[in-house]
């Protein structure tokens, strides 16, 4: 006989698992075996119908690897995230102390702040297409009466990459922004006061108590920046489509690109292989630094 | 003097971020020779709004985002509550391995599984259906994790009295956990309804009609250059896509910013 006792743990476990089931068999069909299907077909040549697709090693990662415009890609990608995510953040912080502060107008300084970050980028490229178009776009009247050439933006290969940068700044700037902006509602004021009787300077107070104070707030933000800089492209579709010549194309657009419009499957899945190495990576650190200290409780 | 420069400052970066969708505005309401000229004074017009609403079947769109996201919302409730329940109050072996693995999901974002993500759902027949772009997202290890945070912070003597009251375990959960977790699912409502009335790639990828095409793919196609609508009527476009949601922003406002943070935060 069993007893009483190792009955009701076999119960509770049974119950668990149930309730689990569910969402477990979701995140297997669409998150466990995709990523392991990745890695698979990453390994298998492009089929074709007279030669069908073969077992070739890691040779699709040596072509992409000395394909040249896979390395403007992460290139750019890479400039887009050292771009897009200091300029956000710092903006966003300094939005989120300016809500916070006693300045005039500030519903409507907050609402201005945050409204972008609930468009859709789709709708979001819209609307910056009527600064960045050539003829009559606002960016070039602008410069006209300042008497600059008229420049366009989105069709030369040195300014497209940053007319994209914009756009992605102007939607997480404010969206970031509410995270510092809670954070600064936390800090208790006696502490303003201490440092103003102690005679700090606002800028020392800034630097020595509140930032610290946000390091956190910093953190999680920055994560969300580093996979928003990966996965932030729907612009693309709208604004450049990657071009002029490659100079704007980000990773992700450039295995849709190969996935969709090229039909090149092993090519696509090798580089979302690599993301999926590089968002492991991201994951390993943020649970080594964010253990302990973070909003999780 | 720098008394006066921050607020100056603070309110001109507020002008410059509002100015795009200002500008835009004005020009829905503007012939478009008299928009890219800048004539301020030339009177108002609702054409743009017409040709815009006659151009694509945006009724069709908004009923299909409007479904999308209610179906998601749905189908993330279930299965991020059941989920969540078993993480914070159930006791089992396993349980903390496979709580890591669901983390993991954070970071596998459904966005980069795209091409094996279209296998998966063309296999199964979902392509070009609601239930096709809805499904990746339903499981999401954000929501299930959240729940989780929300369900531990129920005192344990609220489940206790429902139990020998003889409440099961999913009356106990039913009863005692959804009603007390109610400020998250609100704030996880929020949070999950505006990400996915924006959703833009996965849509694409998966629709190819307009039977489950949403929104923001159909603005995507509708201003497309071969199309050769002009700016004004693109303006008027975004703006009516834009418009019920930003409508519902501005007046739940604190709302959506508490649950950002929520979700964010906790």
């Amino acid at each position: 006989m069993t007893d009483p006792f190792t009955l009701e743990r076999r119960r509770r476990a049974i119950h668990g698992w149930l309730l689990l089931s569910p969402a477990l068999v979701m995140l297997s069909v669409f998150a466990f075996y995709p990523s392991f299907a990745t890695f698979v077909t990453s390994l298998w040549s492009r089929g074709t119908r007279r030669r069908p697709s073969e077992f070739v090693g890691f040779e699709n990662y040596q072509y992409l690897f000395e394909d040249p415009t896979f390395w403007l890609v992460a290139w750019n990608n890479l400039l887009y995230a050292a771009v897009t995510i200091p300029i956000s953040i710092t903006l966003a912080l300094a939005m989120a102390l300016w809500a916070n502060a006693k300045i005039p107008a500030r519903s409507f300084v907050r609402t201005a702040y945050f409204t972008p970050a609930i468009l859709p980028m789709i709708a979001a490229a819209n609307l910056w297409l009527f600064f960045y178009t050539p003829s009559f776009g606002i960016l070039n009247q602008i410069g006209g009466l300042l008497g600059a050439d008229p420049v366009n933006w989105l069709g030369q290969p040195s300014t497209a990459l940053w007319a994209v940068c914009a756009v992605t700044i102007w939607k997480e700037a404010g969206f970031f922004m509410i995270f510092y902006l809670a954070a600064l509602q936390t800090i208790p004021p006696d502490l303003k006061e201490a440092a103003e009787i102690e005679g700090a300077s606002r800028w020392t107070y800034l630097r020595r108590v509140v930032l610290p104070l946000l390091m956190p707030t910093t953190l999680f933000i920055l994560i969300n920046a580093m996979i928003n800089s990966v996965k932030l492209i729907d612009h693309l579709f709208i604004l450049t489509k990657g071009g002029p010549s490659d100079s704007s194309k980000l990773i992700l657009y450039y295995i849709w690109e190969n996935a969709f419009a090229y039909f090149d499957r092993p090519t696509a899945a090798a580089m979302t292989a690599l993301m999926l190495a590089v968002l492991g990576a991201l994951a390993a650190f943020q649970f080594l630094m964010l253990d302990k200290r973070t909003h999780y409780r | 003097m720098s008394r006066f420069v921050e607020p100056a400052l603070a309110i001109v970066l507020a002008i410059v971020w509002i100015s795009p969708l200002v500008f835009a505005a004005w020009a829905a309401f503007h012939d478009v020779s008299d928009a890219v000229n800048f004539r301020l004074m030339a009177p108002l017009t609702f054409d743009n709004f017409r040709t815009a609403w006659e151009g694509a079947p945006w009724l069709r769109y908004f009923l299909n985002t409007f479904l999308l996201v209610t179906l998601i919302l749905a189908g993330q409730f279930l299965l991020c509550t059941l989920a969540g329940f078993a993480f914070a109050q159930m006791e089992f072996r396993g349980r903390d391995t496979v709580f890591i693995l669901v983390l993991l999901q954070l970071f596998i974002l459904p966005e980069v599984l795209i091409v094996e993500n279209y296998r998966v759902a063309a296999s199964l027949g979902l392509l070009d259906s609601l239930l096709g772009i809805g499904s990746p997202y339903m499981a999401s290890a954000f929501g299930i994790f959240l729940m989780r945070q929300a369900f531990k912070s129920v005192p344990k003597d609220l489940d206790e009295a429902a139990r020998i009251e003889g409440c099961s375990t999913l009356g106990v959960l039913w009863r005692v956990y959804v009603p007390a977790a109610h400020p998250t699912y609100l704030a996880y409502a929020l949070v999950s309804v505006s990400t996915h009335w924006n959703n833009f790639l996965w849509p694409l990828i998966v629709t190819n009609s307009e039977s489950a095409r949403p929104l923001t793919v159909g603005l995507s196609l509708f201003g497309a250059p071969e199309n050769g609508v002009d700016i004004s009527v693109i303006s008027a476009a975004t703006l009516m896509v834009v418009g019920p949601l930003l409508l519902l922003f501005l007046l739940f406002q604190r709302q959506f910013a508490q649950a950002f943070l929520t979700a964010g935060v906790k």
